[in-house]
């Protein structure tokens, strides 16, 4: 599935390797070294994605993403050394829709992109089913599988599970799952978050393999890792 | 021949000068003679060489041609003060301030300000102005000046209570504005003089021409004074000349009788006249302890009347005032003595003689100055114990039975004595009475004695009768010696008493230094005092100072419901910006109720200390004054000390920073090539091909390059004290998991076994940094532990608090030392066998432990296969909470 990649990064090393493993990985490479050709590059070409670099020389990154996001359908991953939680978080909050921080996998890079790239074609109808693995979450049946064997949640279990699931591979905030799984007169608090994670790896994950199927991003939130 | 040697004092007076403003006094001898039209005129005609004039205040008094030469000047509005229901317009000294003219015309130097203004009086705020480096032109009337008040009301019969102090003359350029007297009374007579209502009863007499003429020679000699003076000046600041050095001292002896200002300004008058620094010295003497409250007050205004003259001030204890007056005398080296003769009873002279008649008998090298005083009525106080005492009725008993025992043993023994003997033998019960009991038992000793003796003894025996006139002379030396050692004893006990309260005063005083030597804390010492002065001086006590160099702010009182108004404060500030005293009793800001000293040492202000009254009185007695003074040098010098203290503190820090960032440099050199080398020969032999081995080598020192990096920049967090910390609740079977995820590299040819129960209650951390130290303490367990070996992480619960574990298989740590792997660039001996590793990761763990409120136990494993690592989560972090049944 190639695609049309901007690469916002103001160093020239890291603009030759992108463009390098993106090339090797089939996609079609745009190159900006500042905030203004990037904006630009991104109305002029329409690229698909944009791997944005925060620290730039002529502007913060962050004010960047909802200008890219009104500009068009780009998905947006932030790639950037700055390792601050409270950044990842606002950059998720303006619409970005992932990060990986420096120094990247370049490997663990293009399977964020491969499932930012595949969220961007379907996102306009929810999926009535999710497959991971030998685990299936079927959303009109509201059923948990394990292989043939139904797994048995509890609601807020389930709902945590399926707001994950609709993102497979991408990072939900703590806030996110808690305002969107906890009803307004429930007292939404990351401590009830932390015990349904637990629960779910309970009935999710082997033993001594905490976090091969739910991902912690400390400080952040949650990720149902796409492939098992 | 000697090079001429400038007077240190004379150089710092004109040093003092620079970037002052200059005063200009236009001085006249009676009202109307035009000093504020010449004043105007003059800074007219400043103004047209360009200078930026403005009016501060003047009084036109309506006349047409003063209000003409007003109008071309910026006149700065006048603040408006409501006193009393009235309202009244004062210069606004803070808005001339503001402006910053180069000149400012001020009229009527001598004006008392409203209530609850800055200064009471307005040459105080000229002296601000002059002090902001704006030159000044005012004026004033010779009756005004001070130190000639007495002088002029003696003649006028007009005393005026608005004076200005002499020192204010003592820099100023002054213009005399002189008219001949007739022509003032011409223009009296015109009505062209403006005075106030209540002056114009007195009119006539004021303005009689002989008045006049006293006045306007006053005048001039007073600007001749002026002139002479300052040419001194500069003749010493030279080094020119040499006739002062030997001048004359005066000395004016005050006591506690009205009338002391007089004598005080007479003192001035002498001491400007011989051109001498001159003391006002009271006599602390034995009656000063029955001083009533407003002669203590009395005693405190006279001294600071004498200061604003600018006398020195001086007290010095003494059994009587002669001899107080005498000592001081020669320890000064002084040549003139001023003192009043209060025109006392004939009775008391005769008993008490007269001081100023001894004085001058006494004293040969100096001259005396005697002032009549005021007639004092000397009935004012009881007669108190000394030499009247009238004796206890057990003194007379004792005395009684003393005298019996001797005629007893005299009548045994008269066989073997003679006649002169039982006369000695009768001296005893004299002796006795008028030491032990004063003067009137020891007269009544004498009497008894003699009459006793007399009786039982003298021929003829049994009869009061004597027939021999030697016997007669033997009863009067009884009486004699009575009255000698009756006099004797109380003058020794006189001068006991005083060495006694001397040596309280030395041992409070010692006694508040000894505990204070002992602090090392700023508050604890500013408490320390501000109770002591409390307790020693019976006074609310607060200490003010600039801790951190931050605005000045109170560090400690006495009473923790002190209050200080704005005025207070602004006292307060005023006393530790000029270094002197404001407040209740001082010349500034006198409207607060409190009096603010400064904390000095050298030239240094440390502090403020404020003392006030609760009854609302004077702060501190006048006799308390030289103790009070005392506790604050001593104060000043604690101060002082904790600063250096803390000085000497602050270089130790940078010393110990300094010795870090060496460590840190030669680690970071080392720490940061070692892995780049690896790195560049890995990618150098690239060319030949890549082998897994060559990947294998550049991935893994990348990393560890990287993993450096993070511990720097962790470490320079925490050394920056820019940790921010972010509590969540978390869950430690996941944040393990995560860690163990990440570490995964580092614990490569290690088995790890992660033993943490997922029902272990969740904590608050912050979850980032938990991780990094779990991350440090996995990858020291990856270096430490024997390749092959299995790492363990261990949580367990245990009596209420969370303990989780990492346990290696290894050398473990040098038994005794094991908590010194915890600072900072610290290997342990022996530990270098593996490459890498700065020390940095342990202490960024201890460093991020603390930070969240975490112990950290570094020991040996109980079988001694290893070493453990222990975080340590106090039952304070544990979430206890049950939760809601939705989530269970």
């Amino acid at each position: 599935m190639p695609a049309r990649i901007l690469v916002v990064d103001d160093d020239a090393a890291i603009r030759r390797l992108l463009r390098n493993t993106l090339l090797r990985a089939g996609h079609d490479v745009i190159e900006a070294g500042d905030g203004k050709t990037a904006l630009r590059q991104a109305a002029a070409e329409h690229p698909d994605a944009v791997l944005l670099d925060l620290g730039l020389p002529d502007r913060d990154g962050l004010s960047l993403i909802p200008l890219l996001r009104a500009a068009g359908e780009a998905v947006i991953l932030v790639v950037s050394a700055r390792d601050a939680v409270e950044e990842k978080v606002t950059a998720l909050d303006l619409g970005a829709d992932d990060f990986v921080t420096k120094p990247f996998d370049t490997d663990e890079l293009l399977a964020r992109l491969r499932v930012a790239l595949r969220h961007r074609e379907r996102s306009e109808a929810p999926p009535h089913i999710v497959r991971r693995g030998d685990l299936t979450i079927d959303f009109d049946t509201r059923t948990v599988r394990r292989g043939d064997t139904d797994l048995h949640l509890t609601r807020k279990e389930y709902d945590v599970l399926g707001l994950l699931a609709r993102h497979i591979g991408r990072v939900v905030t703590h806030d996110r799952i808690l305002t969107s799984c906890w009803s307004g007169d429930e007292d939404p608090r990351i401590e009830y978050l932390r015990i349904i994670i637990r629960n779910l790896r309970q009935k999710l994950e082997p033993p001594g393999e905490i976090g091969s199927v739910i991902a912690n991003e400390l400080g952040v939130g949650y990720r149902l890792r796409a492939d098992g | 021949m000697e090079p001429p040697r400038p007077d240190p004092e004379a150089l710092l007076r004109a040093a003092a000068q620079e970037g002052r403003g200059r005063l200009k006094i236009f001085l006249g001898a009676a009202p109307g003679v035009g000093k504020t039209y010449e004043m105007l005129s003059e800074g007219m005609a400043r103004r047209r060489d360009g200078v930026d004039v403005v009016i501060g205040v003047v009084e036109t008094h309506g006349r047409a041609e003063t209000e003409a030469l007003t109008r071309g000047h910026e006149i700065v509005p006048r603040r408006e003060v409501a006193y009393e229901g009235r309202t009244l317009r004062e210069m606004d000294l803070d808005a001339i301030l503001a402006r910053a003219p180069r000149l400012v015309l001020v009229d009527e130097l001598a004006h008392t300000n409203a209530p609850g203004s800055r200064h009471p009086k307005r040459h105080q705020d000229v002296a601000e102005l002059l002090a902001a480096g704006i030159d000044v032109y005012s004026t004033v009337n010779i009756q005004h000046v001070e130190s000639l008040n007495d002088v002029v009301a003696s003649f006028t019969r007009v005393r005026v209570r608005e004076t200005v102090p002499d020192s204010v003359f003592e820099t100023a350029e002054i213009e005399v504005v002189d008219i001949p007297p007739d022509e003032l009374i011409e223009r009296l007579k015109a009505g062209k003089v403006y005075l106030p209502q209540e002056a114009t009863r007195a009119l006539g007499h004021f303005f009689s021409k002989s008045n006049l003429s006293a006045l306007r020679e006053l005048a001039l000699r007073r600007a001749a004074q002026a002139v002479d003076a300052r040419m001194l000046d500069d003749v010493r600041a030279l080094g020119l000349g040499g006739t002062w050095a030997g001048g004359d001292r005066i000395v004016v002896a005050i006591n506690e009788l009205p009338g002391c200002d007089a004598l005080v300004r007479a003192a001035k008058r002498v001491a400007d006249g011989l051109r001498g620094p001159w003391t006002a010295l009271f006599v602390d003497t034995p009656r000063s302890a029955h001083f009533t409250d407003d002669e203590h007050a009395r005693v405190a205004a006279t001294m600071t009347l004498a200061a604003q003259l600018g006398a020195a001030v001086a007290t010095v204890p003494a059994p009587n005032v002669v001899e107080g007056i005498q000592s001081f005398l020669t320890d000064a080296r002084a040549t003139q003595l001023v003192i009043g003769k209060s025109r006392r009873s004939r009775w008391f002279e005769l008993r008490h003689g007269s001081v100023v008649d001894r004085l001058i008998r006494d004293t040969p090298n100096v001259t005396v100055h005697v002032l009549p005083m005021p007639t004092v009525a000397d009935t004012r106080r009881p007669a108190r114990r000394r030499s009247g005492q009238p004796g206890t009725p057990i003194g007379y008993a004792v005395t009684t039975f003393l005298i019996a025992a001797i005629t007893a043993l005299a009548t045994a023994l008269f066989h073997i004595l003679d006649l002169g003997n039982v006369a000695l033998l009768y001296l005893l019960p004299v002796m006795v009475a008028a030491s032990l009991f004063g003067l009137r038992t020891g007269l009544y000793a004498g009497l008894v004695s003699s009459l006793a003796y007399n009786f039982f003894f003298l021929p003829p025996v049994g009869t009061f009768s004597v027939n021999n006139p030697e016997n007669i002379l033997s009863v009067f030396v009884l009486l004699g010696i009575a009255i000698a050692t009756s006099q004797l004893t109380a003058r020794v006990r006189v001068q006991a008493d005083l060495a006694a309260a001397s040596a309280r005063t030395n041992a409070t005083l010692a006694g508040f230094v000894r505990q204070i030597a002992a602090i090392n804390d700023l508050d604890v010492a500013a408490q320390m005092i501000c109770d002591d002065l409390r307790r020693l001086l019976q006074v609310q006590v607060v200490l003010l100072s600039t801790p951190l160099g931050g605005p000045l702010d109170v560090l400690a009182a006495s009473d923790p419901s002190y209050r200080l108004d704005t005025m207070d404060l602004a006292a307060a500030k005023w006393a530790f910006d000029t270094g002197s005293p404001a407040g209740k009793g001082s010349g500034t800001l006198a409207a607060s109720e409190w009096l603010f000293q400064p904390l000095k040492v050298g030239d240094r202000v440390l502090g403020v200390l404020g003392v006030a009254n609760e009854a609302g009185g004077d702060p501190v007695r006048a006799d308390r004054l030289p103790l009070l003074s005392s506790l604050i040098d001593q104060s000043a010098l604690v101060l002082e000390r904790l600063r250096l203290q803390a000085e000497m503190r602050d270089v130790d820090v940078v010393r110990t920073r300094d010795r870090l960032r060496a460590a840190l440099l030669s680690s970071v050199s080392h720490d940061l090539r070692t892995p780049l080398t690896a790195v560049i020969a890995a990618a150098a032999q690239l060319h030949d091909g890549a082998t897994p081995d060559l990947i294998a080598t550049i991935e893994g020192e990348a990393a560890r390059l990287n993993r450096f990096v993070a511990n720097l920049l962790d470490m320079a967090r925490v050394e920056a004290g820019a940790l921010k910390l972010r509590i969540e609740a978390t869950d430690l079977s996941d944040a393990v998991a995560g860690a163990a995820h990440d570490a995964r590299r580092a614990l490569k040819g290690h088995g790890v076994q992660l033993d943490v129960p997922p029902d272990l209650p969740l904590v608050r951390v912050d979850p980032q940094l938990l991780h990094h130290c779990l991350l440090n303490l996995l990858d020291n367990a990856g270096r430490y532990g024997d390749p092959g070996t299995e790492i363990v992480v261990e949580g367990r619960n245990r009596f209420g608090e969370l303990r989780l574990a990492v346990l290696d298989h290894g050398p473990g740590l040098p038994p005794g030392r094991e908590g010194e792997v915890f600072e900072t660039f610290r290997r342990l001996e022996g530990s270098d066998r593996v490459a890498g590793g700065t020390g940095l990761g342990l202490a960024i763990v201890k460093a991020f432990a603390d930070a969240m409120g975490l112990g950290v136990e570094a020991a040996n494993r109980a079988d001694a296969t290893g070493a453990a690592f222990t975080l340590i989560f106090p039952a304070a972090l544990i979430v206890r909470e049950p939760l809601p049944e939705s989530t269970a």
